[in-house]
């Protein structure tokens, strides 16, 4: 496993995250159909896909591309029609702690404070009082949360919220982030500030993430590998391989051209998804 | 109620207490001219003297006998308001009791769901008030029959709301819990009941304010305490005033409940969203 230790002075081009690590999230023929009325629509069509260990993977695409029913598979929420996802050579059937999720909608618990959320997941493990104070008390500074520990998530922010959310998967200390859109909501400061504050714990925990997005930008800014989704059915169209030094620059030459050109493919299939949307509406 | 305005600003109160204070003036005027026979309708301020008279203890004060507060808690209003709130606490805690755990499960549980719903859509339509000759039949007269009155009043509202509230847990929270490892009993306790409370006390304050009608009534024909009692009991000796003030005071009973229900509220449910006040 390489630890992807990655400083501001860092300018030399790092090399994609290893692949010397092992592959974690193993993805093999997956398909997945759902039935809305009589009409069969194939989500997920002959998916594979290979996670290494530590590796920060971008799942990118239009509003029905698949994208968040692949990630849900891997969760275990949704099982595949066919295939398996196997998570460190167990295949995956529900979900489970040591896969941690973040959710567009934050899904905090709204009876518990910020504190309490965080701790359900070590309360569920089973840990000792005095442990669960600590680590709470530890990620609560790590997401710059001390001072909001004993309100209700009503009170909060959208960009507070997922940081509370973050703090609750990351208590799990599950070796794998899933995120689905976890920024989605938010404005573009808050959301920038939320990338980089994510990037700083990636690098300093080395977990493996799988993210969804459906910003360009902000895939190129947060991974190493973008997979770029096409529109029903769902397939992978290509896997785009981030090589450049993080931070990364939003005006440098090599992001622009990697952002045209991922542009150009996501609108191809944006065009699909619109087509068959007007389509829909004037068949009704 | 988002303006800040102050609720009680002399202005208000004022354009507040206009219309009660020409009706009292009007009833006075009505029952002092010798119109309407004073039996059938008594000036406020009989009812107002009355009503005192019901409060204040009934003898005087004898040191030798109890303390000065139980002297100045023994009057009549106070020993029937006391009697009609026990029954109602008693009775909702029995009826509430039952309803919440088997609404729990029937919302939890499709098949316990199908399994008592036919009987529960049975008896539901059926007003509490028509189980009195049941209740007199089989637990004769006294506190029994009213409790149990008072708990049919309040079991519906709270099951019905309770299995809503099951129903209706945002299924985001569930699948949240799911993924931090929340097995089936962690996640019915500290996941589906909170977030099922909102629903749960909704109903719970319909219970309360269906068992506080039953009392009335109950008291009226299966026991010869309280205020629904009292009230009856005033009519035989055809004092209206008496009648009067005691429908007040189970105006001021039925506020007390409801206000402390909304307390009680606002407390378990700060953290909800629909009550920043």
């Amino acid at each position: 496993m390489t630890p992807m230790l990655r400083t501001v002075a860092d300018t030399a081009p790092v090399a994609p995250v290893a692949d010397a690590a092992p592959v974690q999230i193993q993805v093999r023929g997956v398909e997945k159909t759902f039935a809305i009325g009589a009409q069969k629509i194939v989500a997920l069509q002959n998916i594979d896909l290979d996670i290494r260990k530590g590796e920060f993977v971008c799942l990118l695409g239009p509003s029905g591309c698949g994208k968040s029913t692949l990630l849900n598979a891997v969760a275990g929420f949704q099982p595949p029609t066919k295939g398996t996802v196997t998570v460190d050579g167990r295949i995956i059937t529900e979900p489970g702690p040591d896969r941690g999720m973040v959710f567009q909608e934050y899904a905090l618990f709204p009876w518990m404070t910020v504190a309490q959320n965080v701790a359900f997941g070590l309360e569920i493990k089973g840990m000792s009082k005095a442990e669960i104070a600590e680590k709470v008390e530890w990620l609560l500074q790590k997401l710059h949360l001390q001072d909001f520990r004993n309100r209700f998530p009503k009170d909060l922010s959208g960009g507070m919220r997922q940081r509370v959310a973050i703090a609750r998967v990351l208590a799990l200390d599950s070796p794998i982030l899933l995120m689905d859109e976890p920024f989605g909501a938010l404005d573009a400061l808050t959301r920038r500030t939320l990338q980089d504050e994510l990037l700083r714990i990636w690098e300093e925990v080395g977990k493996t993430i799988l993210f969804v997005t459906h910003s360009i930008e902000e895939s190129i800014y947060l991974a190493d590998r973008i997979i770029v989704m096409t529109y029903r059915p769902g397939t992978i169209k290509r896997d785009v391989v981030v090589d450049m030094p993080r931070p990364r620059d939003g005006s440098a030459p090599e992001f622009n051209r990697l952002k045209r050109e991922l542009s150009q493919m996501v609108m191809e299939e944006q065009q699909r998804f619109s087509q068959d949307e007007i389509r829909s509406v004037t068949a009704d | 109620m988002s303006q800040a305005k102050p609720r009680f600003s002399p202005a208000a109160l004022l354009r507040g207490s206009l219309v009660p204070v020409l009706v009292i003036a009007l009833w006075q005027i009505l029952s002092t001219s010798g119109l309407i026979n004073p039996v059938v309708l008594p000036s406020p301020v009989q009812v107002v003297v009355r009503w005192w008279a019901y409060l204040l203890p009934t003898e005087a004060y004898d040191p030798a006998q109890s303390s000065w507060i139980l002297w100045a808690l023994s009057g009549e209003m106070l020993f029937d308001a006391w009697s009609s709130l026990y029954r109602v606490v008693l009775g909702f805690a029995v009826g509430a009791g039952l309803a919440l755990p088997l609404g729990l499960a029937m919302g939890g549980n499709p098949r316990i769901y199908a399994l008592f719903d036919p009987l529960m859509q049975v008896l539901r339509p059926i007003p509490p008030i028509a189980y009195i000759p049941l209740a007199i039949l089989w637990f004769g007269l006294g506190n029994a029959p009213a409790v149990f009155l008072i708990a049919i009043g309040a079991f519906f509202p709270v099951l019905m709301n309770t299995i809503a509230g099951v129903r209706h847990v945002d299924g985001i929270y569930l699948r949240a819990a799911r993924n931090l490892g929340a097995g089936k009993l962690t996640m019915f306790v500290r996941v589906i009941l909170p977030a099922a409370t909102p629903y749960i006390l909704a109903g719970a304050r319909i219970g309360i304010g269906t068992a506080f009608i039953v009392v009335i009534v109950s008291e009226m024909i299966a026991v010869n305490s309280g205020l629904g009692f009292r009230i009856l009991e005033a009519r035989e000796f055809m004092w209206s005033d008496k009648i009067i003030a005691g429908m007040f005071t189970i105006g001021l009973l039925g506020l007390a409940i409801d206000i402390g229900m909304n307390r009680l509220n606002n407390h378990l449910l700060r953290w909800h969203r629909g009550l920043e006040n």
